[in-house]
């Protein structure tokens, strides 16, 4: 396995609701150990898995935004969120939640791991894959 | 060419496997490798051998298993998917004190890093879900 | 880069198809599959946003459509019929394949 190859991870589902979300986090998690290049693309629900304030004590299921602020952690540090998705949910950057990791080329500054791409740059990004994986 | 399917439905309730079953044959049949089948969320439900539809329906499981053995597929389903929903196999179920086991024949369970390894050594990945 | 698209939704029932197509580059391709075969019907409120997908080639899975009913005269102009072998042929000829669901 020498080749690197670029992963993406579509997210179009909301959490909670469908198990689609957490269980998509847990394959890119596991990602994390075979040193490729992955990325997470947010469109259309997909953007709802980042939204901040999320609190799920009432309906009895673990919490797992947390695990997104994780991600820089495991070197996963690109996650694409589409501009039009949040525009036609009424969202702004301001409804995410602030995922950040440090970068290691850069004295470990850190650096905001949320890009917000118009829908155009997505289909061009998700053109730029060698694997494109949706759940 | 080297191929992997990935199914996320349960059969009966959705198409996704039996696209994905008969995509797989088609694929064989034009002489490509199959090099990885991998069950996952709901997808694990295909791989236990107790499911019994009517005698007027397709089998699902019977079908994955016998084309495994035919072709020698490699048929993973997603252990902590299956945990979840209940698929064991005789060493899980020792290992988490269950009364049986359920997985059908030629089918495996094993990790998710299965999947994203098939992503790795495959040509190309087609998913099969809802 | 070449990707062909696989769509399984209906775009009556999800918003997939739309997303779908408003995914899709000039050398795409769009594979309409299970419940997705009802965007390839012409004279709907969804065909043409279908038919403007200019330089995008344009595919039916043959046996979803036949088992739903749809006659080829009633396909979008331009839509091909093709077969699972000619779905394995799309995913070979295509550097990648996504699924929208």
């Amino acid at each position: 396995m020498s080749d690197v190859k670029k992963f993406m991870y579509v997210n179009r589902k909301a959490p909670y609701g469908t198990i689609y979300a957490l269980e998509s986090l847990e394959v890119v998690l596991i990602s994390a150990a075979f040193d490729q290049d992955v990325s997470l693309a947010f469109v259309d629900d997909g953007v709802y898995q980042i939204m901040k304030g999320t609190k799920t004590d009432g309906i009895g299921m673990k919490n797992f935004s947390p695990v997104y602020n994780a991600l820089g952690d495991y070197d996963i540090t690109k996650l694409y969120v589409e501009q039009e998705s949040l525009d036609e949910r009424g969202l702004t950057l301001d409804d995410l939640m602030d995922i950040k990791y440090e970068d290691e080329d850069d004295d470990w500054a850190e650096k905001p791991s949320i890009k917000v791409v118009s829908r155009k740059e997505m289909a061009d990004v998700m053109d730029q894959q060698d694997v494109l994986m949706s759940f | 060419m080297k191929l992997s399917v990935l199914v996320n439905e349960g059969p009966y309730q959705h198409q996704a496997s039996d696209s994905a079953l008969l995509f797989t044959k088609a694929a064989l049949e034009k002489g490509h490798e199959i090099f990885r089948v991998f069950f996952y969320h709901d997808g694990v439900n295909n791989g236990t051998r107790f499911t019994v539809p009517p005698q007027d329906d397709r089998n699902l499981q019977e079908s994955w298993t016998a084309l495994q053995a035919e072709h020698e597929l490699d048929l993973v389903v997603c252990i902590a998917a299956a945990q979840r929903r209940g698929i064991l196999d005789e060493n899980e179920a020792e290992r988490q004190g269950k009364d049986g086991n359920n997985i059908a024949p030629g089918f495996r369970i094993s990790g998710l890093g299965q999947l994203v390894e098939a992503g790795i050594e495959s040509d190309r990945l087609v998913v099969f879900g809802d | 880069m070449s990707m062909l698209h696989t769509i399984n939704k209906s775009p009556f029932e999800k918003t997939s198809f739309e997303a779908c197509l408003n995914h899709v580059n000039g050398d795409s391709s769009i594979l309409m599959i299970e419940d997705g075969v009802y965007g390839a019907m012409k004279g709907t409120a969804f065909s043409e946003k279908v038919a403007a997908t200019n330089g995008v080639a344009l595919y039916i899975l043959g046996p979803d459509m036949q088992a739903r009913g749809i006659s080829e005269d009633r396909l979008i102009d331009g839509v091909k019929v093709v077969d699972y072998a000619g779905f394995v042929d799309l995913v070979t000829e295509h550097d990648k394949v996504q699924a929208w669901l």
